[in-house]
């Protein structure tokens, strides 16, 4: 064994403070979570190529030359060239134009969709958690009435009824029952928190409701919640598109990546960028926002933090 | 009792959890053996280790994100189980070592009856018939005292209690009667009147099947009934080893003092407070060069910073890794003697 | 557990009559005559006799009355568009086309799906996983006309190897087939893999490994039946999926099925038509809920032998 010196076998014992510190500091949840967001790489570019096409779809028609609904009747289906870089329809319109003030349509509806119905459901299935009993039992029962009806179906009926197509009526017939299904997850996911043994010491302790409701069901809740947003704004965007297709959707001179699509498709060998444009942004917004709430999921998932 | 043959031999076993923020280093160069038909005990804090070593074992670790570091060597019976192809180890795993986990509620698979659970592995390694494997099956029901075994044989586990789990899950693990049983935490999910029907059940089965056990916990109550030898682990080493007599009496490392001072005493007179222990376990993303308990030692020295302690051997059974045992340091008494005063 | 069945069948049954009820209403207050449209340049006493033949001249609520009790033997009332023609018979001509290359689609759409789901989930991190979420992405970022349009400009146009639309034989079915497979995939794939990976992280699989089993026994007799369980839920949806998404299929590939007339008598101002179908497609929707639901419970135990959720 090598030689030691003495002096170092004299006991110091604990430094007041070395037993206290924690190891690794405590890092508070949300700031975790945008830490294990901005690991996955491909969450970052989804979102970073998302914001650029929120920016363009904002600036874009600012600054563009031209008007979306001017028709020019010398320059009707041009290519994409330097004049217009997305090309002109058969009326002649700057495409790229129309394309982002499309773009502003679509992902109006699809973010206004999605808070609109989890907005209701959060309170709806929130309050029948709550309450629970008779009360949670009537409300569900409304719940699985509306559900029965295939959600296509009901936003058909509904913009026929609405008559009149614009971005409210669209979001009215597209959330009327669209907020159902987030009820019934926010409602199990509320008694599930209800029951977990933190919830029960607080109200052993004598915390009020109020404050369990704020401290313990919102932050429990509030990251599955975002996850769930994420993942139906591409549905209220296809749904949209499909309104389009169908001619109930947005009314010209008005238009959106899903009417830009559906009147381009039946020409499409013939001006395939017309097509190809509007699909692009559709394709790209969809994968941006699936990408984005899986990376979301992975990161707000508390029960895979380690 | 002197049943002395080894059946396990680990040395030099480190495993690493690969996370996103580096490499975990759970156990680090960890040596021991077991004995034929022996009860051997890991203690230590959570996150010591005690898991960690004990599915290594089993090689139940997947790769890449658990890795089984390529100098670590485990035998039983003279085998190398990190040579072992899959076909050797699916051999081994239920047959000749198998493992009873913590929560007996999520241990067992919801949608397959009992009897089947318990029929699969005598079917798989005694190469048993249906007819064969469920008379076995209702044996081992009785065998781990399952009331009316007929009618539960056919249940399913969410019918059962959990102490009735428990039970299931011991009779899977003792249906090929394995010469090693690893129980990780077994009663720790259970209540204290159900944690004392299970350990009989195991120390009488243990008698009956000569099965050594390895037990993981962080009872020291449940060692001192139940276990013949004992190793203290802390932050993925084994600072102390021992009988468990050698380990409740003469205790060297101010770790293991500190465990059991934290034991509460029924039969003191005059009640003291519980010692608790300050401060929590290093780092295990940390390398680690000294002792890794210098942080949270109330008889820590300079060189204790600085290196890590040899395991002195006290006597055959009895070793300690602590600097308190070079002949330069200091003598101390033990503040769990102290206390026992 | 008979007790459950029956409890689902009376709320499957109330549901119903609710459902019904609300689409009546609903499309009885879209603004408008019913009538309108072709009426108007009809006489008078023409007009009146139309009202009468359907009904229209009574009060709202005896004209429901008269549409409960209709539903009950199974009469749906008569196309206003198409005089003379039951909306029943229009239902029980198109619905088995529908349903004829839907089913095809849904089986072959749905089994793929679950395949490649357990392929990705047991590869994860590797190649195949990146090639089933390649595909399954594909299949939810694209809207299904567009879908279409390149399916049958490829096939049919470029390459010329199937018919692009039409309806008759078998080789106008491949295309229709594909397409609303494709959703079934992409959909399956997604959530198989998913719940295959929670389950192969449950504590129960370490047990059956731990046993000695191998690989493939572990996920065959463990992992598998657990994984797939929660897919049944969907499998509702999934059906009338491929009825609604059969909207815009049949109308590009003019097939004459259900979807196609219910698109065209809403085009119409069809109304009859257009309650009749909508809730025709309720029926579906809930008889198959009540349906899965049973069948749920018949393969869990949980659920099977406390008989109760």
């Amino acid at each position: 064994m090598q030689t030691i010196p003495k002096d170092k076998f004299t006991i110091v014992g604990v430094e007041p403070d070395s037993a206290d510190i924690i190891a690794r500091p405590p890092i508070n949840y949300w700031k975790d979570a945008w830490r294990r967001f901005k690991q996955n790489k491909i969450a970052v570019i989804a979102l970073i190529v998302l914001l650029l096409l929120v920016f363009m779809c904002i600036f874009a028609p600012i600054f563009s030359p031209y008007e979306y609904e001017t028709i020019d009747k010398e320059a009707r289906n041009v290519g994409p060239c330097a004049a217009h870089w997305f090309g002109t329809d058969k009326l002649g319109r700057d495409m790229f134009t129309r394309v982002w003030i499309g773009g502003r349509v679509s992902i109006i509806i699809g973010i206004a969709g999605a808070l609109i119905s989890m907005t209701v459901g959060c309170i709806y299935g929130g309050i029948a958690a709550y309450f629970g009993g008779i009360v949670d039992n009537i409300m569900m029962r409304i719940v699985e009435v509306l559900i029965a009806v295939p959600y296509l179906i009901v936003v058909i009926l509904m913009s026929v009824v609405l008559e009149d197509s614009n971005i409210g009526t669209l979001l009215l017939a597209m959330t009327i029952t669209g907020w159902c299904g987030t009820a019934r997850f926010v409602r199990s996911e509320m008694l599930r928190i209800k029951n977990e043994e933190y919830t029960l010491a607080a109200q052993l302790l004598g915390v009020s409701p109020w404050k369990i409701v704020t401290r313990h069901f919102i932050p429990n809740t509030m990251g599955i919640i975002i996850v769930n947003i994420t993942f139906s704004i591409p549905g209220y965007i296809f749904s949209e598109a499909f309104l389009s297709y169908m001619g109930l959707g947005i009314q010209p001179p008005g238009t959106s990546w899903g009417a830009l699509a559906s009147a381009a498709q039946s020409q499409f060998t013939f001006y395939p960028y017309l097509l190809f444009f509007p699909v692009l942004m559709i394709a790209l917004t969809m994968l941006c926002f699936t990408l984005i709430g899986d990376g979301l999921r992975d990161a707000l998932d508390p029960k895979a933090r380690k | 009792m002197e049943n002395k043959e080894k059946i396990l031999e680990v040395e030099n076993l480190c495993v690493s959890f690969h996370t996103y923020a580096g490499e975990v280093k759970a156990v680090r160069n960890v040596n021991f053996h077991v004995n034929r038909g022996e009860t051997l005990a890991f203690v230590g804090e959570s996150g010591c280790g005690k898991t960690a070593t004990s599915k290594a074992i089993m090689r139940l670790w997947n790769p890449p994100f658990v890795e089984i570091k390529d100098c670590s060597s485990m035998k039983y019976n003279g085998e190398e189980i990190m040579d072992m192809d899959k076909k050797r180890l699916q051999a081994l795993r239920g047959n000749e070592i198998s493992m009873i986990f913590q929560d007996p509620m999520t241990s067992l698979n919801p949608t397959m009856t009992v009897g089947k659970q318990i029929m699969e592995g005598l079917m798989l390694h005694r190469h048993l018939n249906k007819e064969e494997a469920r008379k076995e099956a209702l044996n081992m029901l009785r065998m781990v005292k399952i009331p009316d075994p007929e009618k539960n044989l056919d249940a399913y586990p969410h019918q059962l209690s959990g102490g009735m789990r428990q039970r299931v899950m011991i009779a899977i693990a003792l249906a090929c009667e394995p010469s090693i049983l690893i129980a990780d935490e077994p009663t720790t999910a259970l209540d204290v009147t159900i944690q004392a029907q299970i350990l009989d059940l195991l120390s009488n089965l243990k008698k009956e099947m000569n099965t050594a056990i390895i037990l993981v916990t962080h009872d020291l109550g449940v060692i001192a009934n139940f276990a013949d030898r004992v190793q203290v682990m802390y932050a993925g080493q084994i600072v102390e080893r021992g009988t468990t007599q050698e380990i409740f009496t003469e205790a060297k490392h101010p770790y293991t003092w500190a465990l059991l001072s934290s034991v509460p005493a029924l039969a003191k007179e005059n009640k003291q407070e519980l010692y608790a222990l300050k401060g929590t376990p290093p780092d295990l993303l940390l390398p680690l060069n000294h002792c890794p308990f210098a942080a949270r030692c109330e008889y820590c020295m300079q060189i204790c910073k600085e290196q890590n302690p040899m395991e002195t051997e006290l006597t055959g059974t009895h070793k300690v890794s602590c600097w308190l045992q070079h002949p330069d340091a200091p003598k101390v008494e033990s503040f769990y003697d102290r206390r026992k005063k | 557990m008979g007790k459950y069945i029956i409890k689902r069948t009376f709320f499957a049954f109330l549901t119903l009559i609710a459902v019904v009820t609300i689409t009546f209403f609903l499309m009885r207050s879209i603004p408008g005559d019913p009538l309108a449209g072709m009426a108007r340049a009809l006489p008078e006493e023409t007009k009146q006799a139309f009202y009468a033949k359907y009904g229209l001249d009574k009060p709202l609520f005896e004209q429901y009355l008269i549409y409960m009790k209709g539903l009950f033997h199974g009469d749906l009332g008569e196309s206003i568009r198409y005089a003379g023609r039951p909306v029943m018979k229009t239902i029980a001509e198109t619905s088995p086309i529908s349903g004829l290359y839907g089913g095809i689609a849904l089986v072959l759409g749905t089994l793929t799906g679950v395949i490649l789901g357990i392929v990705a989930a047991l590869n994860k991190n590797r190649w195949p996983d990146y090639i089933v979420m390649f595909i399954a992405i594909l299949g939810t970022t694209l809207p299904v006309f567009v879908l279409i349009s390149l399916a049958q400009w490829v096939f049919g146009v470029k390459l010329g190897w199937l018919p692009p639309s039409g309806w008759g034989e078998l080789k106008h079915m491949i295309l229709p087939i594909a397409v609303s497979a494709f959703g079934s995939v992409a959909t399956y794939a997604r959530y198989v893999k998913a719940s295959m990976l929670d389950t192969l992280d449950q504590d129960y699989v370490l047990t059956a490994k731990a046993k000695g089993l191998s690989d493939f026994q572990v996920i065959t007799r463990h992992v598998l039946r657990n994984s797939l369980m929660p897919s049944v839920t969907i499998f509702a949806g999934s059906v009338v999926g491929v009825f609604t998404g059969a909207f815009v299929t049949e109308r590009m590939f003019a097939i004459p099925g259900i979807g196609f007339y219910y698109i065209s008598s809403i085009n119409n101002n069809d109304y009859t038509m257009v309650l009749g179908t909508t809730v025709f497609y309720a029926v579906l929707f809930i008889v198959m809920q009540l349906v899965l639901d049973i069948v749920y419970t018949l393969i869990d135990p949980r659920i099977r032998v406390s008989g109760k959720k």
